[in-house]
C-alpha cells in the first residue's frame, strides 16, 4: 500500500541539500574572503609598527595630535556638512516635486538627476574647471579661483545628489492619502499637514540621506584630485601615503578614521530604523496630489534650475572632450580621444572597465541574487543565515577608500596564498561586488519578500527540486528587480575608483583610473575624452537595460495583470 | 505513471508531536490516527498549533519529537520531496508566472510530454475547468485558483491531501458551495485528507471527523455530531456552537441544585460532584405543550430575529442575573408582550462539568 520511495527523489533531495547548504557556505567563504577578512587587515596594519609604514600605536599617537591631521580633518569635517547641508534640502525639494505635485515631465527630470551615478566623481571636478578654472568659460563670473574648497564643494554637491535623491524619493514614495484627508477635515493648513505628516514619515529618511552625503564627501578624493588644489582633505592624504609614499600603515590609520563617521551613522541608522517600526499599514490608500497651479509653478522651477545646472555641469564636460585646445582653438575634433598617443591607459583602460563591469555584473548578480533568495526563503542553518545577514550588511558601511586599502593589506600579504590574485582582473571583480554588495542585495530582497512565502512549500510537496523551482519560477518572476542589480552593479564598477584605485596593475588599468591619471599628467582634455567615453557608456547600458526590462514587463503582462474584480 | 485518478489513500498516525518556539510550546505530544480516505478537520482557534501540526505532517517544520506515519513509512524525519502528499495553501501559492497548464504538469517530472499532458486534461476535468489551460492564474477567479492549485496538488497521485484554510480567500458566499463540492471530490477519490481551519461551519459541513485543539493539544477527537452534542471538555463546548452554563452542586446521583432549582439529570451526564451544568440554546423549549421534566418558570429580557431562527435571552426566576440563550423556530416563539414564560431543560440535553 505506501510506494517505494522513487530514487528520483533521492536524487532531487541531495541536489537540494547542495544548492541551499553548500550555496550558503560558499557565500559566507567568499563574503569572510571579500569583505571580513581585508577589514581586518585594516586593523592588523594600522597597529602594527613596521619601521617605514607610518602603523602603530606610537605612530598613531603621533598622526592624531600632529598640526597637520588636525588641518585635514577640519577640511574634510568643513568640506563634508558644507556637502550634506547644501545637498540635503535641495535633494528634498527635487524628491517633492517628484513625488507629490504634478509637474510635467518627471520622468526627464528623474533620468537627468541620475547623471552624476553614471560617470566618475572626477567629471564634476573636470567640468567646473572647465567653468571656473584660471581658463575657465565663466571665470569672470567668480573673484577667485574655483581651486580649493568650494571647487571641491560643488563638485561633491553634484558627485552626490542622485544618491541622496534616491533615498527621499523612496521615502516620499510612501504616503497614505487617508492622512492627509483626515489633516484636511480637521481644518489643517498644508504647511501644518507637512509638519504633521510628511515630515515625520520622512525625517529618518533625511538623516539617512545626511549621513550618506557626509560619508561619500568625506572618503572622496576624486573631485579634490581635480579641484582641491592647496586645499587637502583626509582621503586624498590616505591615498598619497599608499599610493605614492607606500607608507601603508599610516593610510590604515586615516582609513580607520574615515571609517568612523560611516560606522557612526550606519550604527544611529539602524538605531533610529528600528524605533521606526511603523512604515505604512497595509490598507494605506495612495496619494494622489491635488492639483495647485502656483505650487507647480514653484516646483517646476525649482526643477527647471536644478537639471539646468547639471546639464550645464555634463554638458561642459562633453564639450570640453571635443574642443581641440582649450582655450586657444575651440573648434571640435576628436583628437582628445586618440588615447594610443598618451600615457594613462587609454583603449587599454577603456577596454578592460568594460570587462570589469561586465564581469561585475554578470557573476554579481547571479551570486548577490541566489545568496539573497537562500537567505530569505530557504529554512534550517539558523546560525548560518545570521551571519551572512550581519556579513552582507558590513559593505554598506564600509567606504570604497577604506575597503581597497583593506585589499591591498590583505592581498598584498607576502604570505596569503592569495597574493597571486593582487592586481588581477579577478580582484577588481571580486572587490567592485563586495563593495556595492549590500545595496544590490537590499533590491533583491525586497523583490524576493513579495513573493508568496508559500511557493517554495508548494514546489517541495511537488517533489521538484528547490534549483529548479528557483530558476523557473523565482527568477522569471523577479527579473526586472535582476536586471535592475545588473544595471546598477555595471554602472558602479564602470564609474568607481576608490577601492580599483589601490588594485589596479598596468595590464589591469582601468577608465575611471586613467581619468585620474590623466587629469594628474596635466592632460585634462584626455581625462574629460575619457570621462566622458564612461558617461556615455554607462549611460546606454542604462537605458539598454531599462528598455529590456520594459520588455519583459510586457512580454510577462499576461501574468502580471490580475483578473479584474480582485 | 499512474493511471487512475489517485492511488487509495493511506493511513496517517501522528504520535506524540512536540515542538516549541523558544518558550512557547505549539504542539504538546500530540496523536492523532487519520483512517484511509477519511477526512479530518484540526479546528481551533488562531495560536492553538492546528496550522504547526500540518506544517509538521507536510515537513515543512521539524518537530522536536514524535513520530509521523504515512501508511507503514516512518515519514518523521524526512524532507518534504519525500513524503508523498499534495498540499492546498490558504493563498493558494500557484505560480504566477505558470500557465494552468505548466502548474498543475509541476510536479510531474520524470514522465513524458504526452502523459503529462493527459494527466493534466484528466486533473482540470476533475476540478471542473477544462479549456483553462492556457490561462494564468492571475486571469482567473479565487474559487477557480483554489480549483486549479487543487488539481496541482492531486495531480502526482498523493497518498495524503492537506488543506491549509483552504476557504478563507474566498467570498462567504461561494465558500459553502465549494466546501460541498471539495468534499464530494474527495470522497469519490477515496483520498486521506487533513483539512486546518478555524470555521466550525466548515468543519461539521466536510468532515468525517474534528479534532478540536486548544493550547497545543487535542481536546477532543470525534465525529461532528459527538462534538456538538456530547462536548468532551469546557473549551469544546463553548468553542463549538453555543451554549448556557448554569453554576450547580449534586444533590444526588440524578440530581443537581442550580439555584433555588433542582434539576434532574441523565444517567450519562458526568460525575463531577459541583462545577457548572451546560446546555445548548437549541435544547431549550418554551412553554411547552406538554408537561416536561426541569420546566421552571423565566423572564423574557430580549428577542432577537435572525432569519431562519430567534434567540431569545431570558433568566430563570430562581437564578436571577445569569442571562441564558434560547433558539427556537419563530412560530414557537413566545407571543410579543409575554414577559412570563416556562422554560424546559430535557436531562437528556444537560450535561456536567467540572
Amino acid at each position: 500500500m505506501t510506494l517505494p520511495v522513487p530514487r528520483q527523489v533521492s536524487r532531487a533531495e541531495w541536489g537540494d541539500r547542495l544548492f541551499v547548504v553548500g550555496g550558503k557556505w560558499l557565500w559566507l567563504g567568499l563574503l569572510g574572503l571579500a569583505v571580513l577578512l581585508p577589514l581586518l587587515a585594516i586593523f592588523w596594519r594600522g597597529f602594527s609598527s613596521e619601521a617605514g609604514q607610518g602603523g602603530g600605536l606610537v605612530a598613531a599617537r603621533e598622526l592624531l595630535t600632529s598640526a597637520n591631521f588636525h588641518w585635514l580633518l577640519g577640511n574634510s569635517l568643513k568640506v563634508s556638512l558644507s556637502v550634506a547641508a547644501i545637498v540635503v534640502p535641495l535633494a528634498y525639494l527635487f524628491a517633492y516635486a517628484l513625488q507629490r505635485t504634478l509637474i510635467p515631465g518627471k520622468a526627464v527630470w528623474r533620468g537627468l538627476s541620475l547623471l552624476p551615478l553614471m560617470a566618475p566623481s572626477m567629471l564634476p571636478g573636470i567640468a567646473l574647471v572647465y567653468l571656473f578654472g584660471n581658463q575657465g568659460l565663466l571665470r569672470g563670473l567668480l573673484s577667485e579661483n574655483i581651486y580649493g574648497f568650494w571647487g571641491i564643494v560643488l563638485g561633491e554637491v553634484i558627485y552626490t545628489f542622485p544618491h541622496a535623491l534616491m533615498i527621499l524619493l523612496s521615502a516620499l514614495s510612501l504616503a497614505d492619502a487617508r492622512l492627509f484627508d483626515a489633516a484636511s477635515s480637521m481644518g489643517a493648513s498644508p504647511a501644518r499637514a507637512f509638519r504633521s505628516i510628511t515630515w515625520p514619515a520622512t525625517r529618518q529618511a533625511v538623516f539617512a540621506a545626511f549621513c550618506l552625503v557626509f560619508t561619500l564627501t568625506i572618503t572622496d578624493f576624486g573631485v579634490p584630485v581635480v579641484v582641491g588644489g592647496d586645499y587637502q582633505v583626509l582621503a586624498l592624504e590616505a591615498y598619497k601615503a599608499v599610493v605614492g609614499q607606500q607608507q601603508f600603515g599610516r593610510g590604515a590609520l586615516i582609513g580607520m578614521v574615515l571609517l568612523l563617521p560611516a560606522l557612526f551613522s550606519f550604527g544611529v541608522d539602524a538605531w533610529l530604523r528600528r524605533r521606526h517600526g511603523d512604515a505604512m499599514s497595509g490598507r494605506a490608500q495612495v496619494f494622489v496630489p491635488a492639483p495647485s497651479r502656483l505650487r507647480d509653478g514653484c516646483y517646476l522651477a525649482i526643477v527647471l534650475l536644478i537639471c539646468a545646472l547639471l546639464l550645464l555641469v555634463f554638458g561642459m564636460a562633453v564639450y570640453s572632450s571635443l574642443v581641440k585646445f582649450w582655450p586657444y582653438n575651440l573648434s571640435l575634433s576628436l583628437n582628445h580621444y586618440q588615447f594610443e598617443d598618451t600615457a594613462g591607459g587609454g583603449w587599454l583602460a577603456y577596454r578592460n572597465s568594460l570587462t570589469m563591469a561586465l564581469c561585475t555584473a554578470l557573476i554579481g548578480s547571479v551570486l548577490i541574487f541566489t545568496g539573497a533568495y537562500l537567505m530569505e526563503k530557504t529554512k534550517g542553518q539558523k546560525g548560518l543565515n545570521l551571519a551572512l545577514r550581519m556579513l552582507s550588511f558590513v559593505p554598506m558601511a564600509v567606504p570604497g577608500l577604506v575597503l581597497g586599502l583593506g585589499y591591498v593589506f590583505f592581498f598584498n600579504l607576502n604570505g596569503n596564498p592569495l597574493h597571486v590574485f593582487y592586481g588581477s582582473m579577478a580582484l577588481l571583480v571580486v572587490c567592485t561586488i563586495a563593495h556595492y554588495l549590500t545595496t544590490a542585495q537590499m533590491t533583491a530582497t525586497t523583490a524576493l519578500r513579495q513573493l508568496d512565502a508559500e511557493f517554495e512549500a508548494a514546489a517541495l510537496s511537488l517533489k521538484a527540486p528547490l534549483y529548479r523551482h528557483y530558476l523557473r519560477v523565482t527568477v522569471p518572476i523577479c527579473l526586472p528587480a535582476l536586471l535592475d542589480i545588473l544595471r546598477y552593479l555595471f554602472v558602479s564598477a564602470m564609474t568607481t575608483v576608490s577601492a580599483a584605485i589601490f588594485l589596479y596593475s598596468p595590464d589591469t588599468i582601468l577608465a575611471a583610473v586613467a581619468v585620474l591619471n590623466m587629469d594628474d599628467a596635466g592632460n585634462v582634455g584626455g581625462a574629460a575624452a575619457m570621462s566622458t567615453l564612461i558617461l556615455f557608456t554607462s549611460g546606454s547600458v542604462s537605458l539598454l537595460l531599462a528598455w529590456a526590462s520594459r520588455g519583459a514587463l510586457r512580454r510577462s503582462q499576461a501574468w502580471r495583470q490580475t483578473a479584474p474584480g480582485q | 505513471m499512474n493511471t487512475a485518478l489517485t492511488q487509495p489513500g493511506a493511513p496517517m498516525k501522528v504520535r506524540g508531536i512536540q515542538k516549541r518556539f523558544g518558550a512557547f510550546t505549539a504542539l504538546d505530544r500530540v496523536s492523532l490516527d487519520v483512517a484511509a480516505g477519511e477526512l479530518v478537520c484540526l479546528l481551533g482557534p488562531s495560536g492553538c498549533g492546528k496550522t504547526t501540526l500540518l506544517r509538521c505532517i507536510a515537513g515543512l517544520e521539524r518537530q522536536d519529537s514524535g513520530e509521523l506515519y504515512l501508511g507503514e513509512r516512518d515519514v518523521s524525519l524526512l524532507p518534504p520531496q519525500a513524503r508523498d502528499y499534495g498540499i492546498l495553501f490558504q493563498s493558494y501559492a500557484l505560480f504566477p508566472n505558470l500557465s494552468v497548464e505548466a502548474n498543475i504538469g509541476y510536479g510531474l517530472t520524470g514522465s513524458g510530454r504526452d502523459e503529462v499532458r493527459k494527466r493534466v486534461g484528466q486533473m482540470l476535468e476533475l476540478v471542473g475547468l477544462l479549456g483553462s489551460e492556457k490561462k494564468y492564474p492571475g486571469q482567473l477567479s479565487g474559487g477557480q485558483q483554489q480549483r486549479v492549485a487543487l488539481a496541482r496538488a492531486l495531480a502526482p497521485a498523493p497518498s495524503l491531501l492537506l488543506l491549509d484554510e483552504p476557504m478563507s480567500a474566498l467570498d462567504a458566499r461561494v465558500r459553502e458551495h465549494l466546501c460541498t463540492e471539495l468534499r464530494q471530490l474527495q470522497r469519490r477519490l477515496g483520498i486521506t485528507t487533513l483539512m486546518v481551519t478555524h470555521n466550525q461551519d466548515e468543519a461539521m459541513l466536510m468532515a468525517d471527523r474534528i479534532a478540536v485543539m486548544n493550547n497545543g493539544k487535542v481536546e477532543q477527537y470525534a465525529t461532528p455530531q459527538e462534538i456538538y452534542d456530547r462536548p468532551a471538555t469546557p473549551f469544546v463546548a463553548e468553542f463549538v456552537g453555543q451554549g448556557n452554563w448554569l453554576p450547580f452542586s449534586r444533590n444526588s446521583a440524578s440530581h443537581a441544585q442550580v439555584g433555588g432549582m433542582k434539576m434532574r439529570l441523565a444517567d450519562d451526564a458526568g460525575i463531577a460532584q459541583s462545577g457548572r451544568l451546560f446546555c445548548r440554546p437549541e435544547a431549550i423549549s418554551v412553554n411547552p405543550p406538554v408537561h416536561e421534566e426541569n420546566l421552571f418558570p423565566a423572564k423574557v429580557r430580549e428577542i432577537t430575529f435572525l432569519g431562519n431562527r430567534c434567540r431569545m435571552s431570558f433568566e430563570l426566576e430562581q437564578l436571577p442575573g445569569h442571562p441564558l440563550l434560547a433558539e427556537l423556530a419563530p412560530e414557537a416563539m413566545p407571543r410579543l408582550g409575554a414577559q412570563d414564560i416556562w422554560v424546559a431543560l430535557p436531562p437528556r440535553s444537560l450535561q456536567v462539568f467540572a
